[in-house]
């Protein structure tokens, strides 16, 4: 390297690659450490006379002729119907994405394109709804559900996502649609469309980059939630998250707290995939809002 | 664009808020100056072989008319709010009467469910925040010092501990620190205490909340710094160099004056998320020793058939009574600049 700024003394880097790697031990070993137990008994997992024994799993060969057992796995998805929580969840997810998205979108080429002021009280709105806590919300949603009957169902856990995560939203997609020059749907208004087509004509082609990145948002916050999703559905409408807390109660007495430890390893693999594919995204939206915020 | 146009497009977006996020703003106030309703008793006579015997039990049927025609409850005012689980002005003004010491009332204190969830919430944020930033800082530093081959498994499995849910999160942390699990065995080692668990003494359920947050939001401050870092200029990089900066002098002069707007960037975000914390309490079932506020609201609902809705509306408006106080210096900011800009 050129820069003598970059140039750094060998002990210094050996310093550096040596945190580094203890913060990716940190970092990935408690997650590691449990997808592997997860495939052992609990008494190897949870070992009285020595932790190794999660990773060798003796218990596990002498009560099942190998070292690995899918018994948890088969305990949660098939004896407590974990699939079940695992299709609402895909349910849940792909339908607050689609919907925040499409609500979205056209929302916040609006605000981007309107010469008011509107973007100011959007972004403190979007801000104060960041810092409000979900539960606070919900206490309000609890009793009109009741009244209404429209507690326990998908649809309405689905369209409070979707509602709660709508001043994020809106505020990502204005911020993206102001970054696509106007120019190019001021000459579609001049080729005389209207403001519908000069939108799904010239914009909806460029759009895609910024809709994916606030899209993942999406996903991460209808797939990860707890509050909402545990408040406002009813026992068989579960979705993934809060299963894993009513398996707990009711495994840790039974003694079959690996199915739970199944079931949560289960939640982590997709995210595990979705980091994998979409890394580069996730780190430019995280810091779009601090560059542009 | 006009007004019309303006509102064609983003009418879905302000139905849905408007029905979900403004009139459950509204429900939560009305709910807080609601109470359950009393309950109504009859008194029946039961008589068995041994002669009658009167008893007072409640009664079913009215009381279901009742809910039926006031499903909130009955009004109470701000009573809800001054009551012994929530700001238990009366039971304050007694322990400041009788407290001997600072102690004696710190504990007593402690031990009314509002002030221990907010005491608990607070020294959370506070204590949480700052450590994020740092332990952001040193990892985006050290990370820029590597070699590029190694920057991306190092966000992977950054990434990680942050986008797993809380829940999940410190469920996998709480199997380890399990005194038969890896971390808890290994701590009992190495401090040779065989009785030693995490999940015994408040003091040490705190400790570990508060690593578990530090361990949830590093990453963020992480990924914030570090793509900070990328864009420190070269040029007042290499004048510091030729003015005889050493290496931590142009951390100090150079690098963190340029990632001051990131790092408040950062704070704000933590100051919010750590402020809700809430599901690690329940991940770490550590409600024996800690609560937040959230967890209160949480556990109102959570009663099976008679959910206490008034009493977790009214902890909602003193959290978002907090969060306004906590957001207000970074509004009232906000609101200058804008008013400077237009």
């Amino acid at each position: 390297m050129s820069n003598p700024a970059e140039k750094r003394p060998l002990p210094l880097k050996a310093l550096a690659i040596s945190i580094v790697l203890i913060w990716i031990i940190i970092a990935a070993f408690p997650f590691l450490w449990t997808m592997w137990g997860s495939f052992k008994v609990e008494g190897d997992f949870f070992s009285r006379s020595d932790w190794m024994n999660a990773v060798t799993g003796p218990l596990t060969q002498e009560k099942h002729g190998s070292t690995f057992t899918m018994e948890g796995y088969e305990g949660a998805w098939i004896e407590r119907e974990f699939y079940r929580a695992v299709i609402n969840t895909a349910i849940v997810t792909v339908s607050v994405v689609a919907v925040s998205l499409t609500l979205g979108t056209l929302g916040g080429y609006a605000l981007a394109r309107s010469g008011y002021k509107y973007s100011f009280w959007l972004l403190m709105m979007a801000l104060v709804f960041r810092a409000m806590p979900g539960v606070t919300l919900i206490s309000g949603y609890m009793l009109p559900f009741f009244e209404l009957n429209i507690w326990g169902y998908l649809p309405t856990a689905i369209i409070v996502l979707v509602a709660m995560n709508q001043p994020f939203t809106l505020w990502m997609l204005h911020s993206f649609f102001k970054s696509i020059p106007r120019d190019l749907d001021e000459a579609a208004l001049v080729d005389g469309c209207s403001r519908f087509q000069a939108f799904r004509l010239a914009i909806i082609p460029v759009m895609w980059p910024g809709v994916i990145t606030t899209g993942l948002f999406s996903f991460l916050t209808a797939y990860n939630d707890f509050a909402v999703t545990s408040m406002l559905l009813s026992e068989q409408n579960l979705t993934m998250i809060p299963q894993i807390n009513s398996f707990l109660g009711s495994s840790q007495e039974e003694g079959k707290v690996m199915y739970a430890v199944a079931a949560v390893v289960s939640s982590i693999v997709p995210l595990f995939v979705f980091i994998m594919i979409f890394q580069r995204r996730l780190v430019s939206g995280l810091t779009a809002g601090a560059v542009k915020g | 664009m006009p007004h019309k146009v303006f509102l064609s497009f983003l009418w879905p977006s302000l139905i849905v808020m408007i029905l979900f996020i403004a009139l459950p703003i509204v429900s939560v106030v009305y709910q807080s100056l609601h109470v359950e309703h009393e309950q109504i008793m009859i008194v029946g006579e039961t008589c068995g072989p041994f002669g009658c015997t009167e008893e007072v039990s409640v009664d079913a049927e009215a009381m279901g008319k009742l809910r039926e025609e006031k499903p909130a409850g009955r009004f109470n005012g701000l009573g809800t709010y001054f009551n012994e689980s929530h700001l238990a002005t009366d039971e304050i003004a007694e322990i400041f009467a009788t407290s001997a010491d600072f102690r004696e009332f710190r504990n007593r204190v402690m031990n009314l469910p509002f002030y221990n969830a907010l005491i608990f919430t607070v020294s959370y944020t506070l204590i949480v925040t700052p450590l994020v930033m740092l332990v952001g800082f040193i990892i985006a530093i050290v990370v820029n010092m590597v070699p590029r081959l190694f920057k991306g498994p190092v966000i992977f499995f950054s990434l990680l501990p942050m986008i797993v849910t809380p829940l999940i999160g410190s469920l996998v942390l709480f199997w380890m620190i399990d005194s038969r699990g890896v971390i808890g065995a290994s701590l009992q080692v190495l401090f040779a205490d065989p009785t030693l668990s995490l999940k015994a003494s408040p003091t040490l359920t705190w400790v570990t909340l508060f690593t578990y947050g530090v361990w949830h939001s590093a990453p963020f401050a992480f990924v914030v710094f570090y793509a900070g870092l990328q864009t420190v200029p070269q040029d007042t990089m290499e004048s510091a160099m030729v003015d005889g900066a050493n290496r931590w002098e142009r951390i100090r002069f150079v690098t963190i004056p340029h990632l001051m707007p990131l790092a408040i960037f950062v704070a704000l975000m933590q100051l919010m998320d750590n402020f809700r914390v809430f599901e690690p309490i329940i991940g770490f079932a550590a409600s024996a020793s800690a609560s937040s506020l959230s967890y209160l609201i949480f556990n109102d609902l959570r009663i099976s058939n008679t959910p206490l809705f008034g009493s977790a509306a009214a902890t909602s408006m003193l959290t978002i009574f907090g969060i306004i106080i906590l957001l207000l210096p970074v509004l009232r900011q906000n609101w200058r600049e804008f008013n400077r800009k237009s």
